[in-house]
């Protein structure tokens, strides 16, 4: 690796880096939207997060008193964490430096790192909601974690890599073959970051139930820059999840590293499949209620048999 | 009669309904109130009033329904230890009834296992009560005719200790032990821009053990500031009780209103209110409907209805003066006619919520996850119902069939054959299905109403003053359930102790018992599919 290759590498990385940062929430903003128009409402725009997040930027931020340094920590925790997974995945280009730094495993641990911090955190504050939030986030996630690994599984096994440029590399570059284990796999990954990202049917990011929360009821009692990062870390890790939808499922046409000429294709290619992604969520959850929280099990099951059994297609078909 | 009692002399109250009124003995108040629920009968409302301006004491008024009508029964209790037989082994629901009445007037239920206050929080200390006309209190000092001061800067400044409020208020809540069991509790500041109410959850994992209630966040004097409204401001104030339920307190106090003074309104405004009852039923369904979408996360039918519900709305807005029809009612009549355009608007807004609520209807009932969340939840058994005293829109969806359009109906109610609609499953999908019947039916009878509308000249005849010792009782079924105001004059004009009475004191009580069993992430889902009221229960 020369010297001007590496500088370009860099390049890269932090253009990526920027790009998803700045707009993770204008994702959220157009699943909102797409919701608003499905359910016969104007909306508030694409721009709303931003909106938001600036509000709470410049609100003072009020902390329990018996708050610990866990709790003022997490905020940037979460983010960088979300921040960090956002630079491991390839979204613009494939083989960035960062990417070199974690497979799938790691990333899957780096979501995990946010959970736990943000878990203890709404411990922390010692509220009967904080516990209530983090417990049932427990109980979703160490269901959702087993599927979401399984359905990386497959995808490493078709491409004989845990690195996730390396399986992009593999289905994308590749001759255009038509993988089975991969729609179950697909499946699983849809419910998996339906519950990850606190979505309907498993949460209801859009509550003000108290007792109906999950991922809400953690963050009850954070404010201002604390609760404006939290939320700017929520959206990126719901392009995060839709990303890796894209790479391992849709990477067509994702840009070669230092291929400048190929970066607004790409560019343009991934805008619309990112636009396609939200309003495919926006409709899922537009049409289903949410469940029974003793229906998630079934549900997370659900994905993990899927994801299974994706594998063991892989297996017996080779495909 | 609607009861016969050896020694009881009950007497009927001129009025729209039927209403027996008489004084007790203490000795035959829990025979009476025994044999009327044998009957099977049920207690309506409880409440106080200060008459030793006469020298006489204190006096209990309970009032009963049975099949035949309303029987109010006045005990009187002396001046100096008021206390009366308790009545909440017969009625359950009486038990809060009775520690209101004593936390306003200082009247106790004697050997009440329930001792407990419960209006009263840290606004006034123990021992004093707002109801007694001697209450000393900044806003009403000696002369109660006059309109309260404006607080100044003095009633502010003046410490807790002095003002005769505590800075701490202790409340014994019931404690549930045992591994593994702990408490949740909730507001009374929630998460939503909703009304004020604090729930205690006694839980293991998910799972409900108890639910117990505090209420009265936002009392608000309503019953003291009645004592210097006159009788016009007191209808405005009736209808500012609880909000969603504006036209039903209207209607009962001006039905209490008319009964003391002998006078019946014209046919049109009957007409009119009964009008305006049914949209003020519609709209509540239809917002509610909205709710409990919502409440499942079934956003789509949350705008949807709501959209049909400020459909509704601006069109009462046009026609009547107010999106709530606040204050269209007054005592003798009404103060919003129709004419014949008006008419047509409505006849159009029917046939479009009668296809669209048809509708969306379907949407809800083919929904596989909604309906996985709406049957079997917050159940209650029309057994453990008809025991508490369950009443109004969650009585009917638990086979409680007591509508007071059908058993007291007032005119114009009783050319109007209204058709009850009842439920046995006691849950929240019951409860559902009785708000869709219920919608339909009001469409029709909102339909019928307009057929009988014809031209009238006078929308009101005057109520001008209230003869002295007067007394009358005004009862209509609101949306949520019966609403009852009671009027008392002492003096000859305006009304001197006025008792508004909410279905939900009947109903609150319930919801601790349909939570049970249930997993916590339900309870707002059931609470919705009740939909009480704080407010009018706060007072």
């Amino acid at each position: 690796m020369n010297n001007p290759h590496l500088i370009l590498a860099v390049l890269f990385q932090l253009t990526q880096l920027l790009l998803v940062v700045l707009a993770a929430p204008m994702l959220t903003g157009w699943v909102n939207q797409c919701q608003a128009w499905l359910q016969n409402r104007s909306g508030a725009g694409l721009l709303q997060p931003y909106r938001v997040l600036n509000k709470l930027f410049h609100k003072d931020a009020v902390i329990a008193d018996n708050a610990s340094w866990l709790f003022r920590i997490t905020p940037y925790i979460v983010f960088a964490c979300m921040w960090l997974a956002a630079a491991i995945i390839p979204i613009l280009a494939v083989d960035l430096p960062f990417s070199q730094a974690a497979d799938v495993i790691a990333l899957v641990g780096v979501f995990a790192l946010a959970r736990m911090f943000i878990a203890l955190a709404a411990m922390d504050i010692g509220t009967s909601f904080g516990s209530m939030g983090a417990r049932r986030e427990m109980l979703v996630s160490f269901l959702a974690e087993p599927a979401l690994l399984m359905v990386f599984f497959t995808a490493s096994m078709i491409s004989h890599s845990t690195q996730l440029p390396g399986i992009v590399e593999a289905l994308a570059h590749h001759q255009f073959v038509l993988y089975p284990s991969l729609a179950f796999a697909g499946l699983a990954f849809v419910i998996v970051l339906l519950a990850e990202n606190a979505r309907i049917p498993v949460d209801n990011p859009s509550t003000h139930l108290e007792l109906t929360m999950i991922h809400e009821a953690m963050i009850l009692e954070y404010s201002a820059r604390h609760l404006a990062l939290i939320e700017w870390a929520s959206s990126l890790k719901l392009f995060a999840y839709i990303s890796i939808g894209i790479a391992l499922f849709l990477p067509y046409g994702i840009a070669e590293m230092g291929n400048w000429a190929g970066l607004p294709a790409a560019i343009v290619l991934l805008v619309g499949k990112l636009a396609l992604a939200g309003a495919a969520l926006a409709l899922l959850e537009t049409v289903s209620a949410k469940m029974r929280i003793f229906r998630a099990p079934e549900f997370l099951g659900t994905a993990f048999l899927l994801a299974v059994l994706g594998l063991l297609i892989h297996f017996l078909l080779g495909a | 009669m609607p009861i016969t009692h050896p020694g009881l002399q009950l007497q009927r109250l001129a009025g729209a309904i039927p209403v027996w009124h008489g004084r007790i003995i203490e000795a035959d108040l829990l025979p009476v109130c025994e044999s009327v629920r044998d009957g099977g009968g049920r207690l309506v409302a409880l409440w106080g009033s200060d008459e030793r301006v006469f020298g006489a004491g204190f006096s209990l008024h309970v009032v009963l329904v049975n099949e035949a009508g309303l029987i109010c029964l006045t005990l009187p209790l002396s001046a100096v230890q008021p206390d009366y037989p308790d009545i909440s082994a017969i009625f359950p629901a009486a038990s809060r009834m009775q520690r209101a009445a004593y936390d306003l007037l200082g009247i106790r239920a004697r050997d009440a296992c329930d001792q407990r206050k419960w209006l009263r929080h840290a606004a006034w200390s123990e021992g004093a009560y707002p109801l007694r006309k001697d209450f000393d209190h900044p806003h009403f000092g000696s002369s109660l005719r006059s309109p309260p001061p404006h607080q100044g800067e003095e009633a502010i400044d003046r410490s807790p200790a002095e003002n005769g409020t505590q800075t701490h208020d202790d409340y014994p809540f019931v404690q549930v032990e045992g591994q593994g069991v702990h408490e949740i509790p909730v507001g009374p500041v929630h998460a939503g821009i909703i009304e004020p109410g604090h729930f205690r959850f006694s839980v293991i994992g998910e799972r409900v053990l108890r639910l117990e209630e505090r209420l009265g966040y936002v009392h608000k004097g309503i019953e003291k500031l009645f004592e210097i409204n006159s009788l016009y401001d007191g209808c405005k104030l009736a209808g500012r009780v609880s909000g969603d339920s504006t036209v039903a307190y209207a209607w009962a106090y001006a039905m209490a209103a008319e009964s003391i003074a002998n006078v019946t309104p014209p046919d049109i405004a009957l007409w009119m209110r009964a009008l305006f009852l049914e949209r003020e039923r519609i709209s509540n369904h239809l917002g509610d409907l909205g709710y409990l979408g919502n409440d499942v996360a079934f956003s789509f039918g949350f705008a949807q209805f709501w959209i049909l519900k400020e459909q509704l709305l601006r069109n009462n807005a046009e026609l009547f003066g107010h999106r709530y029809l606040m204050d269209a009612i007054i005592p003798g009549g009404v103060r919003a006619g129709i004419d014949e355009s008006g008419k047509q608007t409505l006849l159009a807004e029917c046939e479009m919520l009668e296809r669209e609520v048809r509708l969306l209807r379907s949407v809800y009932e083919e929904h596989a996850g909604v309906q996985d969340r709406f049957i079997g939840t917050g159940s209650v058994a029309p057994e453990l119902a008809a025991r508490l005293g369950l009443c109004g829109l969650a009585g009917r969806a638990s086979s409680q069939a007591w509508d007071m359009r059908v058993q007291c109906a007032s005119a114009p109610y009783g050319m109007l054959d209204v058709q009850m609609a009842t439920h046995r499953n006691g849950d929240v999908a019951a409860r559902v299905i009785v708000r869709f019947d219920e919608i339909f039916e009001s469409l029709r009878l909102q339909r019928e109403i307009m057929a009988n509308l014809l031209g009238g000249d006078d929308l009101a005849y005057p109520v001008s003053q209230l003869p002295a010792n007067g007394f009358g009782i005004g009862m209509v079924e609101g949306w949520r359930g019966e609403v009852m105001v009671a009027i008392h004059t002492y003096a000859e004009g305006n009304p001197d102790r006025v008792h508004p009475h909410d279905p939900s004191w009947q109903n609150w009580p319930v919801l601790e018992h349909a939570i049970i069993g249930n997993i916590v992430p339900d309870f707002p889902l059931i609470n919705k599919s009740f939909n009480l009221s704080y407010s009018g229960h706060d007072l």
